[in-house]
């Protein structure tokens, strides 16, 4: 059903550079997540402290009331058997197959016999579109295929959280949109909290449930998608619209001068909001809320034409 | 101002610490279960081969050197009959330890940083300890004995060849007697001395590992991270390998007594 990460006052510089303090957020159980952010704001740090391979300075992460910053080591490799987590280059064991790579973690931790283990490799490997490439290495294929192999490397353990490094960087835009509707079905099907760190806005718009943006060594919003997507707060809109008037600049935020110059600039309208992509199955995920659902509730008015069918996924096209 | 100076004053004895923490991990995963023998017969295999050959080629002209010199230096004192112990002390002691060092270092401890810095920037490693498994003992251990073995082997061949290559310079060369190099040999050389060649090796494969894990598992940046990684780790095992060397031959003359006859 999926497990709740409760993450509180986090921390965390690298020597004298501080990456971003007091980060508070929970990742809702069960529904998906992004995270967004300049680069270079820390996404992957954050990430990488979700599962214990980073320290924070300061702060907890807690899951099933453990903290995984402090807790000691082995408690640590059992909380992480929860965890799935496709790395940005899907980190494959380069002097494995993809066969052998898949089954490791099923080795590793279980006593299944090996017809069970080529049962469920062929399952995960068939659910991310790779029959027949299971003897190849990893270095044989693309990048794209190395990703999809991560993913399902990520899916054998059954995890009840699954954390996606920038699952589109270095994709193009038809893989990306077929990953996110991996995602989008994944979740239909098991149920897992998911969280994925990203910088591509179409995914940010219209995958997750819930977005979130750090910005600038602080979480600067995390909220429901239509929150983010409806929010006037100048970073958020910048960023989720992928605009240059704001607040951001090209090397991390603008200077008073350019600040000033942009100040009798008006903002450009904010786009309507897309629908969120759709389970292939048509059957609605558990987390999944009604279109317009939060507006509604919240008293927001959307931006004019949202949730229209058909509508282009392109922010400012 | 004084506090940045300090901390770049402190910094080599911080990073000194950390990899001696490593090396307790190492040591504390050295008895987990299940060992990974398959790893540790792999290791062991890769590490021979790279390092045979260039250790054989090192050996004989370590032991003709010292042939070489010492049989000039001798042949002035008048004491040619000794020529087979100088080879001992210098080939057995102290050469063969060294020699096994600089290839255990410069071939295996290279490919060792390499390998395991490739996997970091790939993110490998994180991904292993995100399934569960402890690197350092699914990797670092089974590489950290595997060099150990092959350490042990290697000094014994060459003390064999370095031997080998003085006998054949000292009597082919030098016009020595056979009868006075072997005689000479068994006067001086005692077992102990063959012993603590072999502790040496042993420890010697024991750092090289442990200096390359440390410094493959900890690169970073990129490609050109790898390279520096192994890089360091060659350098820093070098400096490590010629102080411990110098300790443990002072350790070795004061605790055993040397032959006289």
């Amino acid at each position: 059903m999926g497990v709740e990460i409760k993450i509180e006052h986090l921390t965390k510089s690298f020597g004298k550079a501080l990456i971003w303090k007091d980060v508070s957020l929970t990742v809702p159980a069960g529904e998906i997540s992004v995270m967004l952010g300049p680069s270079g704001t820390g996404k992957s740090v954050l990430l990488k402290t979700l599962i214990g391979l980073l320290k924070p300075d300061e702060g907890k992460v807690l899951i099933q009331g453990v903290d995984i910053a402090s807790c000691p080591e082995k408690e640590l490799y059992e909380i992480r058997k929860l965890f799935g987590v496709l790395f940005q280059d899907g980190a494959m064991f380069g002097s494995m197959n993809l066969y052998d790579n898949i089954a490791f973690p099923l080795r590793e931790h279980t006593k299944k016999s090996e017809s069970e283990i080529r049962n469920i490799v062929m399952e995960k490997m068939d659910l991310v579109g790779l029959l027949g490439a299971e003897d190849k290495l990893p270095g044989e294929i693309s990048g794209g295929m190395r990703k999809r192999a991560g993913l399902a490397r990520g899916l054998v353990l059954d995890p009840e959280i699954l954390l996606f490094d920038e699952p589109d960087s270095g994709l193009d835009p038809v893989r990306t949109s077929f990953l996110n509707q991996l995602i989008i079905d994944l979740n239909t099907q098991i149920d897992a909290t998911m969280l994925i760190v990203t910088h591509d806005v179409n995914t940010a718009r219209t995958v997750p449930d819930n977005i979130g943006l750090l910005y600038h060594k602080h979480l600067a919003m995390f909220g429901p998608r239509e929150m983010l997507l409806s929010s006037e707060e100048p970073v958020v809109r910048q960023f989720l619209n992928a605009q240059r008037v704001g607040p951001i600049g090209m090397s991390e935020e603008k200077d008073a001068d350019e600040l000033e110059a942009e100040k009798g600039q008006d903002l450009p309208p904010l786009p309507p909001i897309p629908l969120q992509q759709e389970p292939s199955s048509g059957i609605p995920r558990r987390a999944q809320r009604e279109p317009g659902a939060w507006c509604r509730d919240n008293g927001v008015t959307p931006p004019p034409g949202s949730f229209a069918p058909n509508m282009s996924m392109a922010p400012g096209a | 101002m004084s506090s940045a100076t300090a901390d770049r004053l402190l910094a080599p004895i911080g990073t000194a610490g950390k990899l001696f923490a490593f090396g307790l991990d190492v040591g504390r995963s050295l008895f987990k279960r299940p060992f990974q023998t398959r790893e540790f017969l792999q290791q062991a295999w890769f590490i021979a081969s790279v390092t045979i050959m260039p250790t054989a080629l090192v050996a004989i002209p370590f032991g003709a050197v010292i042939a070489l010199q010492v049989g000039g230096l001798i042949k002035q004192f008048g004491a040619q009959s000794f020529t087979g112990s100088a080879s001992v002390l210098a080939v057995v002691r102290e050469a063969g330890p060294i020699a096994t060092s600089l290839l255990i270092a410069g071939a295996g401890g290279s490919a060792i940083a390499a390998d395991l810095g490739a996997r970091k920037i790939r993110e490998e490693l994180d991904a292993m300890m995100v399934l569960g498994i402890d690197p350092i003992q699914r990797l670092v251990v089974p590489r950290v004995l595997a060099c150990m073995l092959v350490a042990f082997f290697l000094n014994g061949l060459v003390s064999v060849v370095g031997v080998c290559g003085g006998y054949f310079f000292n009597v082919v060369l030098q016009d020595g007697t056979p009868g006075a190099y072997l005689a000479s040999f068994t006067a001086l050389a005692q077992l102990p001395d063959l012993y603590q060649g072999m502790a040496k090796a042993i420890v010697f494969g024991l750092i090289a590992a442990i200096v390359a894990s440390y410094k493959g598992m900890n690169a970073g940046g990129g490609p050109k991270g790898v390279g520096d990684a192994v890089n360091e780790s060659v350098v820093i095992t070098f400096m490590l390998l010629f102080v411990v060397n110098f300790v443990m031959s002072a350790l070795y003359f004061q605790l055993v007594p040397p032959k006289t006859g």
